[in-house]
Protein backbone atom coordinates (compact mmCIF):
# COMPACT_ATOMS: atom_id res chain seq x y z
CA UNK A 1 0.00 0.00 0.00
CA UNK A 2 2.97 2.11 0.37
CA UNK A 3 2.55 2.97 -3.60
CA UNK A 4 -0.58 4.65 -2.95
CA UNK A 5 0.85 7.37 -1.16
CA UNK A 6 3.25 8.28 -4.22
CA UNK A 7 2.24 9.37 -6.71
CA UNK A 8 4.19 10.36 -9.12
CA UNK A 9 2.65 13.49 -11.54
CA UNK A 10 4.15 15.28 -14.80
CA UNK A 11 2.30 18.34 -15.94
CA UNK A 12 0.38 18.43 -18.97
CA UNK A 13 0.54 22.42 -19.63
CA UNK A 14 -1.60 21.90 -22.74
CA UNK A 15 -2.45 20.11 -25.81
CA UNK A 16 -3.41 21.72 -29.28
CA UNK A 17 -5.93 20.12 -32.13
CA UNK A 18 -5.39 20.67 -35.71
CA UNK A 19 -7.26 19.44 -38.58
CA UNK A 20 -6.54 19.99 -41.97
CA UNK A 21 -8.94 19.36 -44.70
CA UNK A 22 -7.26 18.34 -48.09
CA UNK A 23 -10.39 17.00 -50.39
CA UNK A 24 -8.07 16.67 -53.47
CA UNK A 25 -5.38 14.27 -51.69
CA UNK A 26 -7.90 12.04 -50.87
CA UNK A 27 -6.98 10.27 -54.62
CA UNK A 28 -3.64 9.61 -52.60
CA UNK A 29 -4.99 7.72 -49.91
CA UNK A 30 -3.56 4.27 -50.24
CA UNK A 31 -7.26 2.73 -50.52
CA UNK A 32 -8.46 5.43 -53.42
CA UNK A 33 -4.74 5.29 -55.14
CA UNK A 34 -5.38 1.44 -55.54
CA UNK A 35 -9.00 1.65 -56.37
CA UNK A 36 -9.04 4.63 -58.83
CA UNK A 37 -6.56 2.79 -60.84
CA UNK A 38 -8.06 -0.22 -61.31
CA UNK A 39 -11.66 1.49 -61.86
CA UNK A 40 -10.96 4.77 -63.14
CA UNK A 41 -15.04 5.56 -63.09
CA UNK A 42 -14.70 5.99 -59.44
CA UNK A 43 -12.63 9.02 -60.05
CA UNK A 44 -15.67 11.07 -61.00
CA UNK A 45 -17.93 9.48 -58.60
CA UNK A 46 -15.24 10.44 -55.61
CA UNK A 47 -15.22 14.01 -57.03
CA UNK A 48 -19.00 15.03 -56.55
CA UNK A 49 -18.68 13.59 -52.95
CA UNK A 50 -15.87 15.22 -51.58
CA UNK A 51 -16.91 18.38 -49.18
CA UNK A 52 -15.95 21.83 -49.24
CA UNK A 53 -14.20 23.79 -46.40
CA UNK A 54 -17.45 25.04 -44.96
CA UNK A 55 -19.32 22.10 -44.69
CA UNK A 56 -15.64 20.36 -43.35
CA UNK A 57 -15.93 22.94 -40.79
CA UNK A 58 -19.58 23.27 -39.36
CA UNK A 59 -19.03 19.21 -39.42
CA UNK A 60 -20.04 18.51 -35.48
CA UNK A 61 -17.33 15.97 -34.98
CA UNK A 62 -14.71 18.36 -36.14
CA UNK A 63 -16.06 21.09 -33.75
CA UNK A 64 -15.82 18.83 -30.90
CA UNK A 65 -12.19 18.00 -32.25
CA UNK A 66 -11.17 21.53 -31.82
CA UNK A 67 -12.65 22.39 -28.70
CA UNK A 68 -15.60 24.37 -29.55
CA UNK A 69 -18.43 21.49 -28.57
CA UNK A 70 -18.49 18.72 -25.95
CA UNK A 71 -18.13 15.22 -26.70
CA UNK A 72 -21.22 15.31 -24.28
CA UNK A 73 -23.01 18.13 -26.69
CA UNK A 74 -22.09 16.04 -29.43
CA UNK A 75 -24.16 12.73 -28.21
CA UNK A 76 -27.11 15.40 -28.50
CA UNK A 77 -26.53 16.07 -32.18
CA UNK A 78 -29.51 13.75 -34.78
CA UNK A 79 -28.45 12.15 -36.94
CA UNK A 80 -26.77 11.73 -39.89
CA UNK A 81 -24.33 14.77 -38.76
CA UNK A 82 -22.84 15.45 -42.48
CA UNK A 83 -26.73 16.83 -42.55
CA UNK A 84 -26.87 18.68 -38.94
CA UNK A 85 -23.95 20.64 -39.55
CA UNK A 86 -23.33 23.33 -36.74
CA UNK A 87 -24.53 26.74 -37.90
CA UNK A 88 -22.60 29.83 -37.44
CA UNK A 89 -19.36 27.15 -36.87
CA UNK A 90 -15.99 28.54 -36.78
CA UNK A 91 -12.41 27.13 -38.32
CA UNK A 92 -10.67 28.43 -35.24
CA UNK A 93 -11.48 26.45 -31.73
CA UNK A 94 -10.52 26.87 -27.85
CA UNK A 95 -8.09 23.43 -28.96
CA UNK A 96 -6.73 24.88 -32.44
CA UNK A 97 -8.08 24.83 -35.93
CA UNK A 98 -9.30 23.78 -39.05
CA UNK A 99 -6.80 24.33 -41.85
CA UNK A 100 -8.06 24.53 -45.72
CA UNK A 101 -6.23 22.80 -48.80
CA UNK A 102 -4.72 26.08 -49.78
CA UNK A 103 -2.83 26.61 -46.68
CA UNK A 104 -2.13 23.06 -46.37
CA UNK A 105 -0.25 23.95 -50.06
CA UNK A 106 1.02 26.54 -48.86
CA UNK A 107 3.01 24.93 -46.15
CA UNK A 108 4.14 22.01 -48.09
CA UNK A 109 5.80 24.89 -50.03
CA UNK A 110 7.36 26.20 -46.95
CA UNK A 111 8.60 23.41 -45.62
CA UNK A 112 10.31 21.57 -48.19
CA UNK A 113 13.76 21.49 -48.27
CA UNK A 114 14.82 19.04 -51.30
CA UNK A 115 12.42 20.98 -54.47
CA UNK A 116 10.15 18.79 -54.25
CA UNK A 117 7.09 20.80 -54.87
CA UNK A 118 5.70 23.54 -57.42
CA UNK A 119 3.01 25.54 -57.54
CA UNK A 120 1.46 27.35 -60.31
CA UNK A 121 2.90 31.06 -60.02
CA UNK A 122 -0.47 32.82 -61.03
CA UNK A 123 -2.55 30.19 -58.69
CA UNK A 124 0.04 30.50 -55.86
CA UNK A 125 -0.16 34.51 -56.14
CA UNK A 126 -3.78 34.54 -55.92
CA UNK A 127 -4.37 32.01 -52.95
CA UNK A 128 -1.45 30.42 -51.44
CA UNK A 129 0.97 33.72 -51.36
CA UNK A 130 -1.04 34.90 -47.78
CA UNK A 131 -0.28 31.69 -46.04
CA UNK A 132 3.57 31.84 -46.99
CA UNK A 133 5.58 30.51 -44.35
CA UNK A 134 8.97 29.46 -44.16
CA UNK A 135 11.02 29.05 -47.45
CA UNK A 136 10.02 31.08 -50.68
CA UNK A 137 7.94 28.58 -52.71
CA UNK A 138 9.07 27.31 -56.44
CA UNK A 139 6.87 28.61 -58.52
CA UNK A 140 6.22 27.47 -62.26
CA UNK A 141 4.23 28.40 -65.46
CA UNK A 142 1.17 26.53 -65.85
CA UNK A 143 2.88 24.67 -68.81
CA UNK A 144 5.96 23.89 -66.17
CA UNK A 145 3.98 22.18 -63.91
CA UNK A 146 2.07 20.49 -66.75
CA UNK A 147 5.54 18.98 -67.65
CA UNK A 148 6.95 18.50 -64.28
CA UNK A 149 3.49 15.78 -64.36
CA UNK A 150 4.44 14.43 -67.57
CA UNK A 151 7.68 13.49 -66.21
CA UNK A 152 6.13 11.85 -63.43
CA UNK A 153 5.54 14.31 -60.77
CA UNK A 154 2.67 13.99 -58.54
CA UNK A 155 -0.14 16.39 -59.90
CA UNK A 156 -1.64 18.76 -57.05
CA UNK A 157 -5.26 19.42 -57.64
CA UNK A 158 -7.56 22.35 -56.60
CA UNK A 159 -10.83 20.76 -57.81
CA UNK A 160 -10.42 20.05 -61.35
CA UNK A 161 -7.55 22.36 -61.82
CA UNK A 162 -3.63 20.62 -61.56
CA UNK A 163 -2.25 23.95 -59.71
CA UNK A 164 0.97 22.40 -58.52
CA UNK A 165 3.60 18.88 -58.68
CA UNK A 166 5.28 17.02 -56.56
CA UNK A 167 8.29 15.00 -57.52
CA UNK A 168 10.24 12.25 -56.32
CA UNK A 169 13.02 12.72 -54.61
CA UNK A 170 15.34 9.75 -56.21
CA UNK A 171 15.10 8.17 -59.46
CA UNK A 172 15.43 4.40 -57.97
CA UNK A 173 14.15 4.84 -54.28
CA UNK A 174 11.02 3.07 -53.81
CA UNK A 175 10.82 4.62 -50.01
CA UNK A 176 11.46 8.33 -51.94
CA UNK A 177 8.74 7.88 -54.73
CA UNK A 178 6.36 11.18 -54.87
CA UNK A 179 3.31 9.62 -53.33
CA UNK A 180 5.64 8.78 -49.76
CA UNK A 181 7.38 12.18 -49.93
CA UNK A 182 4.00 13.34 -50.42
CA UNK A 183 2.57 11.77 -47.00
CA UNK A 184 6.03 12.23 -45.23
CA UNK A 185 6.09 16.05 -45.83
CA UNK A 186 2.25 16.26 -45.27
CA UNK A 187 2.52 14.65 -42.13
CA UNK A 188 5.84 17.19 -41.07
CA UNK A 189 3.84 20.31 -42.09
CA UNK A 190 0.42 19.40 -40.01
CA UNK A 191 2.38 18.01 -37.20
CA UNK A 192 4.29 21.51 -37.14
CA UNK A 193 1.39 23.58 -37.17
CA UNK A 194 -0.44 22.01 -34.32
CA UNK A 195 2.72 22.73 -32.65
CA UNK A 196 2.79 25.83 -33.53
CA UNK A 197 -0.73 26.47 -31.92
CA UNK A 198 0.00 25.00 -28.53
CA UNK A 199 3.18 27.45 -28.43
CA UNK A 200 1.05 30.33 -29.35
CA UNK A 201 -1.93 29.33 -26.78
CA UNK A 202 0.54 28.60 -23.71
CA UNK A 203 2.64 31.90 -24.33
CA UNK A 204 5.84 29.74 -24.88
CA UNK A 205 8.54 30.48 -26.95
CA UNK A 206 9.92 27.30 -29.53
CA UNK A 207 13.06 28.07 -27.82
CA UNK A 208 11.77 26.46 -24.63
CA UNK A 209 11.55 23.25 -25.60
CA UNK A 210 14.42 20.90 -25.21
CA UNK A 211 13.10 17.55 -26.88
CA UNK A 212 10.18 16.79 -29.19
CA UNK A 213 9.12 13.44 -29.78
CA UNK A 214 6.86 12.18 -32.82
CA UNK A 215 4.07 9.83 -32.92
CA UNK A 216 3.45 10.23 -36.48
CA UNK A 217 2.12 7.32 -38.36
CA UNK A 218 4.79 7.69 -41.88
CA UNK A 219 7.42 6.04 -42.15
CA UNK A 220 10.62 8.37 -43.08
CA UNK A 221 13.67 6.70 -44.89
CA UNK A 222 15.39 6.23 -47.79
CA UNK A 223 15.76 2.18 -49.07
CA UNK A 224 18.70 1.09 -46.99
CA UNK A 225 16.98 2.31 -43.38
CA UNK A 226 13.14 2.42 -44.50
CA UNK A 227 11.39 4.00 -41.04
CA UNK A 228 14.31 5.39 -40.13
CA UNK A 229 12.79 7.90 -38.88
CA UNK A 230 13.10 11.07 -36.73
CA UNK A 231 10.48 12.77 -38.30
CA UNK A 232 10.32 14.75 -34.58
CA UNK A 233 14.16 16.33 -35.34
CA UNK A 234 12.81 18.05 -38.65
CA UNK A 235 9.17 19.02 -37.09
CA UNK A 236 11.33 20.38 -34.17
CA UNK A 237 13.26 22.68 -36.83
CA UNK A 238 10.78 23.39 -38.69
CA UNK A 239 8.81 25.27 -35.58
CA UNK A 240 12.41 27.17 -34.74
CA UNK A 241 13.00 24.34 -31.56
CA UNK A 242 16.85 25.80 -31.97
CA UNK A 243 17.25 24.05 -28.76
CA UNK A 244 15.59 20.79 -28.64
CA UNK A 245 16.44 17.39 -30.25
CA UNK A 246 14.11 14.66 -30.68
CA UNK A 247 13.16 11.07 -31.74
CA UNK A 248 10.39 9.32 -33.47
CA UNK A 249 7.74 6.86 -31.10
CA UNK A 250 6.46 4.36 -32.88
CA UNK A 251 3.53 1.37 -31.71
CA UNK A 252 1.06 1.48 -33.99
CA UNK A 253 -1.84 3.66 -33.16
CA UNK A 254 -0.60 3.02 -29.55
CA UNK A 255 2.18 5.37 -30.44
CA UNK A 256 0.88 8.38 -29.31
CA UNK A 257 0.37 7.54 -26.03
CA UNK A 258 3.76 5.78 -25.82
CA UNK A 259 4.85 8.97 -26.86
CA UNK A 260 3.23 10.66 -23.73
CA UNK A 261 5.00 8.17 -21.18
CA UNK A 262 8.52 8.72 -23.22
CA UNK A 263 8.10 12.54 -22.62
CA UNK A 264 6.35 12.20 -19.09
CA UNK A 265 9.50 9.89 -18.55
CA UNK A 266 12.40 12.11 -19.53
CA UNK A 267 11.22 15.01 -17.33
CA UNK A 268 10.94 12.63 -14.05
CA UNK A 269 14.76 11.68 -14.81
CA UNK A 270 15.90 15.08 -15.10
CA UNK A 271 16.93 14.93 -18.81
CA UNK A 272 14.53 17.23 -20.15
CA UNK A 273 12.43 20.27 -18.68
CA UNK A 274 9.92 20.97 -21.51
CA UNK A 275 9.03 17.87 -24.01
CA UNK A 276 6.55 18.35 -26.99
CA UNK A 277 4.74 15.41 -27.70
CA UNK A 278 3.58 16.03 -31.69
CA UNK A 279 1.80 14.18 -34.62
CA UNK A 280 0.86 14.94 -38.18
CA UNK A 281 -2.03 13.86 -40.01
CA UNK A 282 -1.92 10.31 -42.46
CA UNK A 283 -2.14 11.08 -45.67
CA UNK A 284 -2.70 6.72 -46.28
CA UNK A 285 -5.97 6.89 -44.78
CA UNK A 286 -7.83 9.12 -46.66
CA UNK A 287 -10.40 7.75 -48.08
CA UNK A 288 -10.00 4.40 -46.97
CA UNK A 289 -13.56 4.14 -46.21
CA UNK A 290 -14.83 5.99 -49.61
CA UNK A 291 -16.13 2.94 -51.58
CA UNK A 292 -18.61 2.68 -48.59
CA UNK A 293 -19.37 5.89 -48.18
CA UNK A 294 -20.08 6.59 -51.98
CA UNK A 295 -22.39 3.41 -51.89
CA UNK A 296 -25.05 4.47 -49.02
CA UNK A 297 -24.65 8.23 -51.10
CA UNK A 298 -22.88 9.85 -48.04
CA UNK A 299 -19.68 12.77 -48.70
CA UNK A 300 -16.28 10.78 -48.13
CA UNK A 301 -15.79 11.91 -44.78
CA UNK A 302 -11.65 11.26 -44.29
CA UNK A 303 -10.80 13.82 -46.24
CA UNK A 304 -9.00 15.21 -42.80
CA UNK A 305 -5.41 15.12 -41.60
CA UNK A 306 -5.69 15.12 -38.05
CA UNK A 307 -2.55 16.43 -35.68
CA UNK A 308 -2.40 17.29 -32.11
CA UNK A 309 0.86 18.57 -29.95
CA UNK A 310 1.14 18.15 -26.30
CA UNK A 311 3.73 20.14 -24.06
CA UNK A 312 4.82 17.89 -20.78
CA UNK A 313 6.79 19.55 -17.69
CA UNK A 314 7.13 19.05 -14.48
CA UNK A 315 3.98 19.19 -12.40
CA UNK A 316 2.90 22.34 -11.00
CA UNK A 317 0.02 22.75 -7.96
CA UNK A 318 -3.49 22.05 -9.42
CA UNK A 319 -2.28 21.15 -12.71
CA UNK A 320 -3.45 18.33 -15.05
CA UNK A 321 -0.90 16.00 -15.15
CA UNK A 322 -0.04 12.47 -16.06
CA UNK A 323 0.44 9.99 -13.38
CA UNK A 324 3.27 8.30 -14.14
CA UNK A 325 2.50 5.31 -11.42
CA UNK A 326 -0.54 4.42 -13.52
CA UNK A 327 1.11 3.32 -16.68
CA UNK A 328 0.03 -0.16 -18.13
CA UNK A 329 1.64 -1.62 -21.06
CA UNK A 330 -0.03 -4.70 -22.62
CA UNK A 331 2.55 -7.77 -21.77
CA UNK A 332 3.60 -10.37 -24.44
CA UNK A 333 2.06 -12.57 -22.28
CA UNK A 334 -0.88 -11.30 -21.75
CA UNK A 335 -3.09 -12.52 -24.94
CA UNK A 336 -4.96 -10.71 -27.15
CA UNK A 337 -8.74 -10.88 -26.54
CA UNK A 338 -10.53 -7.14 -25.37
CA UNK A 339 -10.64 -8.80 -22.45
CA UNK A 340 -7.00 -9.52 -21.82
CA UNK A 341 -6.62 -5.61 -22.63
CA UNK A 342 -9.34 -4.43 -20.41
CA UNK A 343 -7.71 -6.53 -18.05
CA UNK A 344 -3.95 -5.11 -18.09
CA UNK A 345 -4.94 -1.65 -19.13
CA UNK A 346 -8.09 -0.74 -16.85
CA UNK A 347 -8.27 -2.90 -14.32
CA UNK A 348 -4.67 -4.20 -13.24
CA UNK A 349 -3.06 -0.25 -13.23
CA UNK A 350 -6.26 1.05 -10.82
CA UNK A 351 -6.10 -2.08 -8.38
CA UNK A 352 -2.46 -0.94 -8.01
CA UNK A 353 -3.60 2.60 -7.16
CA UNK A 354 -6.60 1.29 -4.79
CA UNK A 355 -9.60 2.10 -7.71
CA UNK A 356 -11.72 -0.59 -9.19
CA UNK A 357 -13.16 0.32 -12.19
CA UNK A 358 -15.97 2.00 -11.28
CA UNK A 359 -14.12 4.69 -9.62
CA UNK A 360 -12.61 6.13 -12.84
CA UNK A 361 -14.79 9.24 -14.12
CA UNK A 362 -14.08 8.84 -17.45
CA UNK A 363 -12.42 6.69 -19.73
CA UNK A 364 -11.20 7.90 -23.33
CA UNK A 365 -10.85 4.63 -25.36
CA UNK A 366 -10.77 4.41 -29.43
CA UNK A 367 -12.76 7.36 -30.20
CA UNK A 368 -13.48 6.80 -34.18
CA UNK A 369 -16.16 8.59 -35.32
CA UNK A 370 -18.97 5.93 -35.73
CA UNK A 371 -20.73 7.48 -38.78
CA UNK A 372 -17.76 7.06 -40.49
CA UNK A 373 -16.59 3.31 -39.64
CA UNK A 374 -20.61 1.60 -39.53
CA UNK A 375 -21.08 2.18 -42.89
CA UNK A 376 -18.38 0.33 -44.10
CA UNK A 377 -19.72 -2.60 -40.88
CA UNK A 378 -16.83 -2.06 -38.92
CA UNK A 379 -18.75 -0.96 -36.18
CA UNK A 380 -19.08 1.30 -33.36
CA UNK A 381 -15.44 1.20 -32.06
CA UNK A 382 -15.54 3.55 -29.31
CA UNK A 383 -19.38 1.67 -27.93
CA UNK A 384 -17.25 -1.45 -28.13
CA UNK A 385 -14.92 -0.57 -26.15
CA UNK A 386 -16.93 0.82 -23.61
CA UNK A 387 -19.01 -2.03 -23.32
CA UNK A 388 -16.06 -4.49 -22.79
CA UNK A 389 -15.24 -2.19 -20.18
CA UNK A 390 -18.47 -2.50 -18.60
CA UNK A 391 -18.67 -6.07 -19.07
CA UNK A 392 -15.18 -6.26 -17.25
CA UNK A 393 -17.43 -4.40 -14.28
CA UNK A 394 -19.84 -6.65 -14.30
CA UNK A 395 -17.79 -9.96 -14.13
CA UNK A 396 -15.68 -8.28 -11.39
CA UNK A 397 -19.08 -7.54 -9.32
CA UNK A 398 -18.54 -3.67 -9.55
CA UNK A 399 -22.12 -3.25 -11.18
CA UNK A 400 -24.95 -5.22 -12.32
CA UNK A 401 -25.20 -6.27 -15.75
CA UNK A 402 -28.65 -3.84 -16.41
CA UNK A 403 -26.17 -0.89 -15.40
CA UNK A 404 -23.92 -1.69 -18.34
CA UNK A 405 -25.92 1.17 -20.29
CA UNK A 406 -25.34 3.56 -17.49
CA UNK A 407 -21.85 2.48 -17.71
CA UNK A 408 -21.10 3.37 -20.95
CA UNK A 409 -22.96 7.16 -20.90
CA UNK A 410 -21.73 7.98 -17.36
CA UNK A 411 -18.36 7.00 -18.08
CA UNK A 412 -17.32 6.87 -21.87
CA UNK A 413 -18.78 9.65 -24.93
CA UNK A 414 -19.40 9.28 -28.60
CA UNK A 415 -16.75 8.73 -30.97
CA UNK A 416 -15.78 12.09 -33.42
CA UNK A 417 -12.34 11.50 -34.28
CA UNK A 418 -11.59 10.84 -38.25
CA UNK A 419 -10.22 7.37 -38.67
CA UNK A 420 -6.41 8.77 -38.44
CA UNK A 421 -5.19 5.40 -36.56
CA UNK A 422 -3.03 7.26 -33.79
CA UNK A 423 -4.98 10.21 -33.67
CA UNK A 424 -8.59 8.60 -32.16
CA UNK A 425 -6.18 6.19 -30.30
CA UNK A 426 -7.21 7.99 -26.57
CA UNK A 427 -5.03 11.26 -27.39
CA UNK A 428 -7.81 13.05 -28.93
CA UNK A 429 -9.87 13.07 -25.52
CA UNK A 430 -6.92 14.78 -23.53
CA UNK A 431 -8.02 18.33 -24.42
CA UNK A 432 -11.63 17.81 -23.37
CA UNK A 433 -9.65 16.18 -20.11
CA UNK A 434 -8.09 18.79 -19.50
CA UNK A 435 -11.10 20.85 -19.85
CA UNK A 436 -13.00 18.73 -17.49
CA UNK A 437 -10.37 18.19 -14.80
CA UNK A 438 -9.42 22.28 -14.48
CA UNK A 439 -13.13 22.69 -14.64
CA UNK A 440 -13.63 20.14 -11.42
CA UNK A 441 -16.72 18.55 -13.70
CA UNK A 442 -14.35 15.24 -13.53
CA UNK A 443 -11.67 13.84 -11.17
CA UNK A 444 -9.69 11.76 -13.18
CA UNK A 445 -9.63 10.10 -17.02
CA UNK A 446 -7.76 6.89 -17.86
CA UNK A 447 -6.62 7.20 -21.47
CA UNK A 448 -6.60 3.61 -23.02
CA UNK A 449 -5.21 3.24 -26.61
CA UNK A 450 -4.43 -0.08 -28.61
CA UNK A 451 -2.25 -0.87 -31.72
CA UNK A 452 -2.96 -3.24 -34.21
CA UNK A 453 0.80 -4.87 -34.43
CA UNK A 454 -0.59 -7.74 -36.80
CA UNK A 455 -0.85 -5.25 -39.40
CA UNK A 456 2.94 -5.50 -40.03
CA UNK A 457 3.22 -9.25 -39.95
CA UNK A 458 5.95 -9.43 -37.50
CA UNK A 459 3.56 -10.82 -34.45
CA UNK A 460 -0.13 -11.97 -34.21
CA UNK A 461 0.05 -9.79 -31.14
CA UNK A 462 -2.33 -6.37 -30.49
CA UNK A 463 -0.80 -3.88 -28.42
CA UNK A 464 -2.26 -1.21 -25.95
CA UNK A 465 -0.82 1.57 -23.37
CA UNK A 466 -2.80 3.23 -20.50
CA UNK A 467 -2.37 6.02 -18.25
CA UNK A 468 -4.67 8.33 -15.72
CA UNK A 469 -4.59 11.67 -16.01
CA UNK A 470 -5.94 13.82 -13.13
CA UNK A 471 -5.24 17.02 -11.48
CA UNK A 472 -2.31 17.40 -9.33
CA UNK A 473 -3.51 18.29 -5.94
CA UNK A 474 -0.76 17.24 -3.84
CA UNK B 1 -19.83 -33.35 -39.31
CA UNK B 2 -17.62 -30.81 -39.00
CA UNK B 3 -14.41 -33.18 -39.15
CA UNK B 4 -11.95 -32.11 -42.29
CA UNK B 5 -13.93 -29.05 -43.39
CA UNK B 6 -11.76 -26.49 -44.03
CA UNK B 7 -11.83 -22.89 -42.44
CA UNK B 8 -10.59 -19.20 -43.17
CA UNK B 9 -10.79 -17.08 -40.08
CA UNK B 10 -10.76 -13.68 -39.85
CA UNK B 11 -10.96 -11.96 -36.90
CA UNK B 12 -11.12 -8.52 -35.27
CA UNK B 13 -8.88 -6.31 -32.92
CA UNK B 14 -11.50 -5.31 -31.23
CA UNK B 15 -13.83 -7.81 -31.28
CA UNK B 16 -12.46 -11.70 -31.45
CA UNK B 17 -8.95 -12.15 -32.67
CA UNK B 18 -8.10 -15.18 -35.83
CA UNK B 19 -5.88 -17.22 -33.78
CA UNK B 20 -8.48 -17.62 -30.75
CA UNK B 21 -11.01 -18.03 -33.33
CA UNK B 22 -8.85 -20.70 -35.34
CA UNK B 23 -8.23 -23.02 -31.71
CA UNK B 24 -11.74 -23.03 -31.42
CA UNK B 25 -12.52 -24.18 -34.70
CA UNK B 26 -9.60 -26.33 -34.39
CA UNK B 27 -10.81 -27.96 -30.87
CA UNK B 28 -14.64 -28.69 -32.86
CA UNK B 29 -12.55 -30.48 -35.60
CA UNK B 30 -12.86 -27.74 -38.23
CA UNK B 31 -9.28 -27.77 -40.29
CA UNK B 32 -8.23 -23.99 -40.43
CA UNK B 33 -6.95 -23.46 -43.68
CA UNK B 34 -6.31 -19.56 -43.27
CA UNK B 35 -6.56 -17.26 -40.04
CA UNK B 36 -5.48 -13.60 -39.52
CA UNK B 37 -6.19 -10.60 -37.32
CA UNK B 38 -7.73 -7.42 -39.15
CA UNK B 39 -8.25 -3.93 -37.67
CA UNK B 40 -11.11 -2.32 -39.18
CA UNK B 41 -10.17 1.19 -38.67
Amino acid sequence: MADLAKPVRIGIEGVSYSLTHVPDLVRYGSKPLRELQARPELKEQLSKRLRNFAAATAYAPHQVYIGNITPEQLAEVAKPWYEKLIEGATPQGRFGDLVDQTQCYALLAGADQFDLVAFEDRWFGEHGARHAIGRAPRLRSGQEIQSLCDKGALPLYDGDAVVGAFEPGHSEDANLVAEVLLENLASKVTAAHSLRLALRALQLQAEDIDFVISCSEEAVGDRYNRGGGNLAKAIAEEVGCVNASGCDTKAFCAGPMYAMVHGASLIQSGIAKKVAVVAGGSLAKLGMKFESHLKKNMPVLEDMLGSFAAILSPAQPNQPSIRLDSVAFHPVGAGASPQAMAEYLAEKPLAKLGMKLTDVDRYGVELHNPEITVPSGSGDVPRTNYLTLAALAVMRGQIQKSQMEDFVRRRGMVGYAPTQGHIPSAIVYLGHALDHLRAGRIRQALLIAKGSLFLGRMTQLSDGCSFLVDRNEA
Amino acid sequence: MQKGKKIIAIGERDGVPGPVIAECLEGAGYEVVFQATECFV
